[in-house]
């Protein structure tokens, strides 16, 4: 590093810039082991997935890479298993959570930003208290609240609870603070009423916190289990986590490779979303710590 | 303050009215925020609504959720636990502390909650240290290693129902990690990862620690910008190796966020549910050995049959006191740190 401040004219080669040589193989290998950690496991449910009926997914004689490979499985698990109801399913508490998420989180964050108004205060308390308590500990008497509602095994139930988040009610409102104050009083004197400051400077200025709601409720609401697991109770009214997790559990009569084809299915909307939007996911764990 | 006389509000060096008719000062009067020193009228919480339920109405569906779903489900939850009021309705009456005295005798429910203070010990100092590890291996910008971020944040994405079966077949008595300690003659017969209580009970736990790597070394390669990189090249002159410059620069660099991620871990696992549920069958192991309290409160308070909400409801009470107790500690930790 310092001798390539003191001769700025004889660029060192690349790969010298990273480190020394011994230290970055054996950087390279250590990533190289996480990685066969972290991602393996995902990998070879996919390529299980792809084998044909006559190849072994388990014993000694399985191979990781399927020889033949096919989409069977794929085809198979909507002939077998009514997953394009659990499917649609799933997209309808994804889309409805979302919808609420952001209208609600939105406009209760921006005034929650405002200073001015009596009672301020007692809401943010309010909104705090609402997070201390684990969903779990709750669980019995939210289920008991769905069911006066007449709400057991209806997807509405599942997505109710959580129809506004108080931790994206914060995020939001933290993002709003953050709009300078002279933009807002420069378009008050343009006549911008409220509404119009809200809906076209407040809310394109809250790009980022908008993003990290949406993926973090897209992602609770596709991979929640225990929630739609004590509402929902017939078939055709299941998501696709509960869908799977019940395949699991009467296994014996599926094929493996048919229940992997249907893991897949179900992160492949997710992972897409990730590589599209990657930052804001990351994002969004530096958010979660708000909890706190 | 509904009604609000116009003040003569002028723009500062143009002596120009600031108020456009029919905007803002009609409605609002902050706009004297603008162009007026001094203290900011109505900054005090003092009303500036002119129509006072306008604040509310935007709030409304955020604090009725919040109480609806948040405060009073915890409220009747406290109430619930002495009665013993059914899941599927039906008359409930008032049994006082029964159910607090039935919780006391139960050893099912010390088992579950030895469990799920278990799975804290265990799980917290491992998740608070290997994904510090992982972000200061990923810390460095060396090719390709977004990919490689990227790639370590994929079990995070995935739902715990997936990684469960994912991981039901790597550890099945056929299933991937036999057959190769098998190959490499490490052991004789499978080993009953998902048949022996104690083997799904640490499985479950390498779930969870493998799920959440990938969302602490994200939230840890934010705090690790915060350590100055000359510390580290200090140490390095001195001839200090990796692994001392991790225990002696790195760690006390982060020590705050090691405290957020330890906290919220171990609340986080006073919560497990569905690894349980995957790897230990939906009866949560061999007779229910390994429920956790989340898994136990589903089992005795919303069994459509069998189920008591009135005794699940004591023992949510009391996964709220063990996870209020988990903060409170953890609280303290902290403010003991910084002082």
């Amino acid at each position: 590093m310092t001798t390539a401040v003191e001769k700025p004219r004889r660029p060192m080669p690349r790969w010298r810039e990273y480190g020394r040589p011994r230290e970055l193989v054996v950087r390279y290998l250590l990533l190289l082991l996480v990685l066969g950690i972290t991602v393996g496991p995902l990998v070879w449910q996919f390529l299980a997935s792809l084998k044909g009926v006559g190849e072994d997914v388990f014993g000694a004689d399985a191979s990781l890479l399927p020889h033949h490979p096919t989409l069977r499985a794929y085809r198979e698990v909507f002939d077998q298993v009514p997953v394009a109801t659990y499917i649609r399913n799933s997209l309808i508490v994804v889309v409805l959570s979302i919808t609420s998420q952001l209208v609600f989180s939105t406009t209760a964050g921006y005034m929650l930003s405002k200073p001015g108004w009596k009672g301020r205060k007692a809401v943010w308390v309010v909104l705090v208290a609402s997070m201390m308590f684990p969903f779990e500990s709750i669980m019995v008497s939210l289920f008991l609240s769905i069911r006066d509602l007449g709400l057991v095994d209806n997807l509405v139930g599942v997505w109710l609870p959580g129809f506004v988040g108080a931790i994206n009610v914060l995020l939001m409102r933290g993002a709003f603070l953050a709009v300078p104050r002279e933009i807002e009083d420069s378009a008050m004197l343009d006549g911008a009423n409220e509404w119009q400051r809200f809906r076209y400077l407040y809310l394109p200025s809250a790009w980022g916190a908008i993003m990290v709601v949406t993926i973090n409720t897209f992602i609770s609401a596709w991979d929640d289990f225990l929630w739609p697991l004590i509402v929902l109770r017939s078939e055709s009214h299941m998501t696709l986590t509960l869908g799977l997790s019940r395949l699991q559990s009467s296994s014996f009569g599926y094929d493996q490779r048919v229940v992997m084809a249907g893991s897949v299915i179900s992160v492949i909307p997710v992972l897409v979303l990730f590589v599209i939007t990657q930052r804001w996911f990351y994002r969004g764990v530096s958010a979660g710590a708000v909890k706190l | 303050m509904a009604t609000e006389t116009a003040e003569p509000v002028t723009v500062p060096g143009t002596g120009r009215a600031a108020s456009v008719p029919g905007t803002a000062p009609s409605r609002i009067r902050r706009i004297g925020r603008a162009v007026l020193p001094g203290p900011v009228p109505g900054a005090n919480g003092a009303a500036l609504y002119r129509r006072w339920w306008l604040p509310w109405l935007w709030t409304a569906p955020a604090i009725v959720c919040a109480v609806v779903f948040g405060v009073f489900p915890f409220l009747n939850t406290v109430i619930l636990s002495f009665t013993d009021a059914k899941p599927l309705g039906g008359a409930a009456s008032f049994v006082g502390l029964d159910n607090y005295t039935r919780m006391l005798g139960d050893s099912d429910f010390w088992l579950a909650t030895r469990n799920s203070i278990l799975y804290a010990v265990v799980v917290v100092p491992l998740m608070v240290l290997l994904p510090l590890m992982l972000a200061v291996l990923v810390e460095k910008n060396l090719p390709g290693i977004g990919f490689f971020r990227s790639a370590f944040y994929t079990p995070v994405l995935a739902s715990s129902v997936v990684v469960g079966l994912s991981w039901q077949w790597l550890l099945a008595d056929d299933g991937l990690v036999n057959t190769w300690l098998q190959k490499a003659h490490l052991i004789r017969s499978a080993v009953p990862f998902l048949s022996d209580s104690w083997l799904i009970l640490f499985s479950a736990m390498g779930l969870t620690l493998w799920k959440g790597l990938g969302w602490y070394m994200i939230f840890y390669l934010a705090a690790l910008g915060n350590v100055p990189k000359e510390l580290h090249e200090a140490a390095q002159m001195d001839g200090a190796g990796a692994v001392r410059r991790f225990w002696h620069i790195t760690v006390p660099g982060v020590r705050q966020a090691m405290m957020l991620v330890g906290t919220l871990t171990g609340i986080g696992c006073l919560r497990v549910f569905t690894e349980i549920f995957m790897l230990g069958s939906s009866t949560g192991g061999p007779g229910g050995a390994d429920r956790t309290l989340p898994f136990y409160i589903r089992d005795v308070g919303l069994d459509p049959i069998s189920g008591n909400a009135g005794y699940g409801s004591a023992v949510s009470v009391a996964l709220f006191v063990l996870t209020l107790g988990l903060t409170l500690l953890a609280q303290r930790l902290t403010k003991e740190d910084e002082a």
